[in-house]
């Protein structure tokens, strides 16, 4: 029996579960001739839940472990020098039989025949018990359930109590994923450090994470001083702000103080909509349209730009951003207490001097908080850079230089096919832990801020 | 509190404002009033003079057309989209809506302070030198720091501040605010200050500071205040002029008023029967 | 004092000056993002709209059995593997006798697409008896053939900068005299999967691919993240150091740069459950993790906008927390949730990053038929061709981005709509 039948089926026992429940809580009520204390769904409930839920549970962990435990079953039981070969191996193998089984054709190979006739019987065997086993932990906890039934049993807040962890197990997901991205990074990230000094990654200025392709070549594994890295980061983040920040607040002052209510109602979704567009559409415009337009651009100018320079990306990825810094500044220009505004006006101020010497000094921490989010945005964007910035590690300043990423080197060194413990895999985590960081102590000082901000005019 | 909106329909009608609107020698004289929030009329066919360095105090229930009739003064109402105005509203026989007059000069000579103290953040220096900054009345440095050590001054805030200049003005008491929003506004010397309910967000000992400060100011400058007190238009105005749901009632002596009014409503209001 | 008055008067044309030019510097802003804006779109459709069409040739072929290698016309496995392509180059030697040398009969072949056997092969064997005939069939052209007739090269540029030969252009001149050349409407486009040959390559594989994914990412983070948001906003306690750090948690999650919740996809589901990489399964679980974040802030900010009279009257009633909840205040905060929800996926639906990471970046052709076959989504199909140099899957790559954005406007007005609704009622 396959997932979904299994599935089907214990929805099935559910709907029972809760029609016999609530028929037998009536039934009782009425035999005993005593009061229900809940309404007699409640026990439905319950009766539904105990009779799913755990089975559901079984079912789900079997299902997700079947299939490395009948893998290495496999493997296990293969002549001994395939066992040896390289992890890839053994995984197309492995798919291959898998495939093979599926098709149903005639095998000539030996090994392999052995391998598709005991991969079937073992995913034979794996169905039934796991059916087994589910059903008979459905029709336990149906049966058990169905045994506390009792008119005074207080099925209501059972119900309720159920409801409410079920909600708390929904809400810790959130934590769940938080503690999940920690380990997996710092995990990975731990073994790599073993063979990469730590100094030597921040500090390096050498980054070319190929591995050796002789056994005799200097090093075994390249080198990885991801400091180009950074730096390439942080200057195509710097010219993305220089971009979004001028724009998004001009916008900003512009739609929350002079706009008419109509050309504001226009020009706001229509600036929102920069921030909809999936950020590969945009890879794919700086990468064939503004790339090349710049270059040559710079050309007609007498200066020499890469065809995937920094500042490309840059511009880019700061239309992009955009909408951040507009939205985020509307609402704190916005909130600035109309007070001020007329008591500048009324030392006979133009509109823009309030503006610039009252209302954005006023609202500049909220201010600073939207561009620091909109700098861990730049810093963590991937698409825009993975297709429009360069992949070769340079280490500059000169925003006309092709320059790589965190981001573009973690693509590149996982998008590879490798085994999943490779140097390069682990380096991508390392990476990851620093973009991770990075990201996360600029939002919890933007956020900080803005509370700060938000008391000072509550 | 009585029904205000039902008294005035059968047994009060307002004609024309009743004392003395008129004087001689007026600094500002307004005619024929009348000013719109989109179609709603929140002043009508207000006429009065105000004189020469007095104080004139403006008195009346709220959501009376007191604070609008007073933002009319220096077109603060002009950053109010929807709001119009007719009539003429002359600042020494100045139209002061005319096209060419231009709304930047006329608040530099008619100054404003608010109900609640308003400083900006800045440094209290800053604040201080806000105008004269902007108009590019100070040609020096100098200049500049005298200019704002005697406004203070003026203000009597100065021996309160003087060693903390550079310290934030929102980190101020409220009666010190208010006296720094004074300062900053008599920093540029206008004409006229108009207030608005300038002591109802302060305690009563602030609200005594500011009261004489009030009266000293006086001496150079031409003073209109809105109050929500009568003790306060009492003590500090030399005329007092009472609104009503957007009518001018009655103008007259402040002491006049107080103790012989003409018109029913301004006593219905004195005499505390309502407002 | 007038000479204060004089002052300002003085420098007030200047001060009037600035504050035009700063007026001018806002919209300028506004009107610059405007434009890049609609250069972006305008870009896009325009490269991408000749993709909707598609050039085929027509050829008279003679279905010969001796060419085909055919005996038994009626035994279904030799039908299916006898030699359509000899049949095909065959119809097109005989349509331009007289070509010579290696390159330019080799070129002669690469009129039509190789798709051309494979169509061949379908039509005999649906109908056997139609061998040893001849027949008219329209077959797909190849790309370049398909790019010159939407005028994308250039006859004037010398012949050795030009994707077609003089001798290639000469055959397509015929070709459009005897009118055998057709521009159609591209249903391959939708209805095939990947493909290495452009004018074969459709986006069928990557948009159900997309939907499973997307099923995926609904079925979990809507329940989950209601969940949690009618947790946090009705049933945590106020003040509690884990509620607060539940919270602190969700807001910084919403601000993790995507590619990181790849990494967590790659290390915890591909590393420790063994789940199988590419799948819209594992798609769908990085992307709901992604989503939750703006599903719970979203919701919880609807739920708060329920009005309290409505609690306090069901509360009043006699109703449990739960059922006043789950009956009273759930249903009045729904339409805001599901906008939350709607814009959450639309988000989730342009996602590549993270889907890179979990190996969703391979080249499969086949259209999967489930959310456990290897498969890919519309944005990382966009990223996959955009690599490639051919025009034509330029071409293609455009017209993904503006069925991808089609969908994502489809979805916002859905949103629009909601809130609309959602406000008037209010
Ligand atoms: N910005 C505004 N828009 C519309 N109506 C207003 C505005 N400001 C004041 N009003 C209305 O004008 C009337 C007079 O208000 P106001 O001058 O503030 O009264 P007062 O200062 O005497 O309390 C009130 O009815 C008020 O509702
Ligand atoms: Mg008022």
């Amino acid at each position: 029996m396959t997932f979904g039948v299994i599935f089907t089926a214990l929805m099935a026992l559910l709907l029972l579960g809760y029609y016999i429940g609530k028929k037998r809580s009536i039934r009782l009520s009425d035999k005993s001739n005593q009061r229900l204390h809940s309404l007699p769904q409640h026990y439905g409930y319950l009766i539904a839940f105990w009779s799913s839920a755990p089975a559901l549970l079984i079912l789900l962990f079997w299902s997700v472990l079947e299939s490395s435990v009948i893998n290495s079953a496999i493997i296990a039981q293969l002549p001994v020098q395939f066992q040896q070969s390289s992890a890839d191996e053994v995984e197309l193998f492995i798919n291959e039989i898998i495939n093979l089984s599926h098709s149903g054709v005639t095998i000539s190979d030996e090994v392999k025949r052995h391998a598709v006739f005991y991969y079937n019987e073992l995913i034979e065997f794996s169905n039934w018990v796991k059916s087994l086993i589910v059903f008979v932990l459905a029709f336990m906890g149906m049966f058990i359930a169905l045994a506390f039934v009792k008119p005074e049993m207080k099925a209501r807040n059972l119900v309720e109590r159920l409801i409410r962890w079920s909600m708390i197990g929904c809400a810790l997901i959130a934590v769940l994923t938080t503690v999940g991205i920690i380990f997996s990074v710092i995990f990975e990230s731990i073994i790599f450090f073993k063979t990469v000094n730590v100094f030597d990654f921040l500090f390096g200025a050498h980054w070319s994470p190929q591995e050796a392709i002789r056994e005799d070549q200097v090093g075994g594994s390249g080198s990885f001083g991801a400091l180009p890295l950074f730096v390439g980061t942080l200057l195509i983040s710097f010219v993305a702000l220089m971009i979004a920040v001028p724009l998004g607040l001009m916008s900003a002052i512009y739609l929350s103080e002079y706009s008419s209510p109509r050309f504001r109602l226009f020009a706001k979704p229509v600036l929102e909509m920069l921030a909809g567009i999936p950020t590969v559409v945009y890879g794919f415009f700086a990468a064939i349209t503004v790339a090349p337009f710049i270059r040559d651009l710079g050309e007609s100018l007498g200066l020499s730009l890469s065809s995937e320079s920094a500042l490309a990306a840059g511009i880019v990825m700061g239309v992009m951003i955009i909408p951040f810094v507009s939205s985020l500044s509307d609402d704190v220009i916005s909130a600035v207490p109309q007070a001020l505004r007329d008591g500048s006006y009324a030392m006979g101020a133009t509109k823009s001097e309030t503006i610039k010497q009252v209302i954005i000094p006023a609202a500049l921490p909220g201010i600073v908080s939207g561009v620091l989010l909109a700098a861990s945005r730049a810093i963590g964007e991937t698409m825009i850079v993975v297709m429009a910035a360069g992949l070769s590690a340079n280490l500059t300043f000169n925003p006309l230089e092709a320059v790589t990423t965190v981001t573009v080197q973690m693509v590149a060194l996982l998008t590879g096919d490798q085994e999943f413990d490779s140097t390069k895999t682990l380096a991508a985590f390392a990476l990851g832990l620093g973009l991770f960081l990075t990201t996360l102590v600029l939002n919890i000082i933007s956020l900080y801020v803005v509370r700060k901000y938000q008391e000072q005019y509550d | 509190m009585i029904n205000i909106e039902k008294r005035e329909e059968f047994d009060i009608k307002i004609d024309k404002t009743v004392g003395k609107p008129f004087i001689k020698d007026a600094k500002f004289s307004t005619r024929n009033v009348d000013v719109f929030y989109g179609e709603k009329q929140a002043i009508f066919d207000a006429n009065i003079d105000i004189g020469k360095n007095q104080i004139i105090a403006m008195i009346g229930p709220s959501g009376c057309g007191k604070s609008t009739f007073l933002r009319c003064l220096n077109r603060m109402n002009d950053t109010i989209q929807d709001c119009h105005i007719s009539g003429d509203i002359k600042l020494d026989d100045e139209d002061i809506y005319q096209k060419q007059q231009d709304p930047v000069l006329l608040r530099a000579r008619v100054g404003m302070v608010f109900q609640k103290p308003n400083p900006f953040p800045k440094s209290i220096y800053d604040n201080v030198a806000y105008g004269a900054k902007l108009h590019g009345l100070a040609s020096s440095k100098i200049e500049l720091d005298e200019l704002v050590e005697k406004s203070l001054i003026r203000a009597g805030l100065f021996k309160e501040v003087k060693d903390s200049l550079h310290k934030s003005g929102t980190g101020l008491s409220g009666g010190q605010q208010q006296r720094l929003c004074i300062a900053r506004t008599i920093a540029i010397d206008p004409e006229v200050i108009l207030m608005d309910e300038p002591t109802s967000a302060l305690d009563p000992i602030a609200t005594a500071v500011i009261e004489e400060l009030m009266i000293d100011l006086s001496k150079k400058y031409t003073i209109a205040i809105v109050t929500h007190s009568m003790q306060q238009a009492a003590r500090v105005s030399q005329r007092t002029a009472y609104f009503h749901l957007g009518y001018l009632v009655e103008v007259n002596d402040t002491n006049t008023v107080f103790t012989n009014p003409e018109h029913q409503l301004t006593e219905n209001y004195i005499t505390g029967r309502f407002g | 004092m007038i000479s204060n008055t004089k002052k300002i008067k003085n420098k007030l044309a200047k001060r009037y000056a600035k504050e035009k030019r700063f007026q001018i510097y806002g919209l300028s802003a506004i009107a610059v993002s405007i434009a890049f804006l609609l250069s972006l779109l305008i870009n896009i459709s325009t490269t991408g709209f000749p993709a909707f069409q598609q050039t085929y040739i027509n050829i008279d072929v003679n279905i010969d059995s001796k060419l085909l290698n055919l005996v038994d016309k009626y035994n279904e496995k030799a039908l299916f593997s006898a030699n359509y392509r000899k049949v095909v180059n065959q119809s097109l030697k005989t349509l331009f006798p007289g070509v010579k040398g290696r390159k330019q009969k080799k070129a002669l072949r690469q009129l039509v697409s190789k798709s051309a056997r494979y169509q061949l092969r379908d039509l005999v064997i649906n109908n056997p008896d139609i061998i040893n005939t001849k027949q008219s069939l329209w077959f797909l052209a190849r790309d370049d053939v398909d790019v010159f007739m939407k005028g994308g090269i250039d006859r004037s540029l010398p012949e050795s900068d030009r994707r077609l030969k003089n001798f290639q252009l000469v055959w397509i001149d015929k070709l459009l005299a005897e009118n055998r050349l057709e521009k159609r409407f591209n249903i391959n486009f939708f209805t095939q999967g990947d493909s290495r040959e452009p004018e074969q390559a459709g986006i069928k594989g990557a948009m159900i691919g997309s939907l499973l994914t997307m099923l995926v990412t609904m079925l979990l983070s809507f329940p989950i993240g209601v969940a949690a948001a009618i947790y946090l906003e009705e049933f945590a306690p106020k003040n509690n150091r884990w509620v607060d750090i539940i919270e602190i948690n969700i807001n910084n999650l919403a601000a993790v740069p995507s590619i990181v919740f790849g990494l967590l996809g790659l290390a915890v589901f591909i590393g420790v459950f063994g789940v199988p990489r590419s799948i819209p399964l594992i798609g769908g679980l990085v992307l709901t993790l992604m989503t939750l974040p703006t599903i719970i802030i979203s919701s919880r900010a609807s739920l708060r906008a329920v009005s309290p009279s409505i609690r306090e009257a069901a509360l009043g009633l006699g109703a449990s927390r739960v059922q006043t909840t789950f009956h009273h205040v759930v249903p009045a905060a729904m339409p805001g949730i599901l906008t939350g929800t709607i814009i959450g996926m639309a988000q989730a639906l342009g996602e590549t990053a993270p889907l890179l990471m979990i190996g969703m970046v391979a080249f499969i052709a086949d259209v999967p038929q489930g959310i456990t076959d290897p498969s890919t989504v519309l944005p990382v199909q966009i990223y996959l061709w955009s690599d490639s140099p051919e025009r034509a899957f330029t071409e293609r790559t455009s017209a993904a981005i503006m069925v991808l954005l089609g969908f994502l406007i489809v979805m916002n007005l859905l949103a629009v709509i909601m809130r609309r609704k959602f406000e008037k009622k209010r």
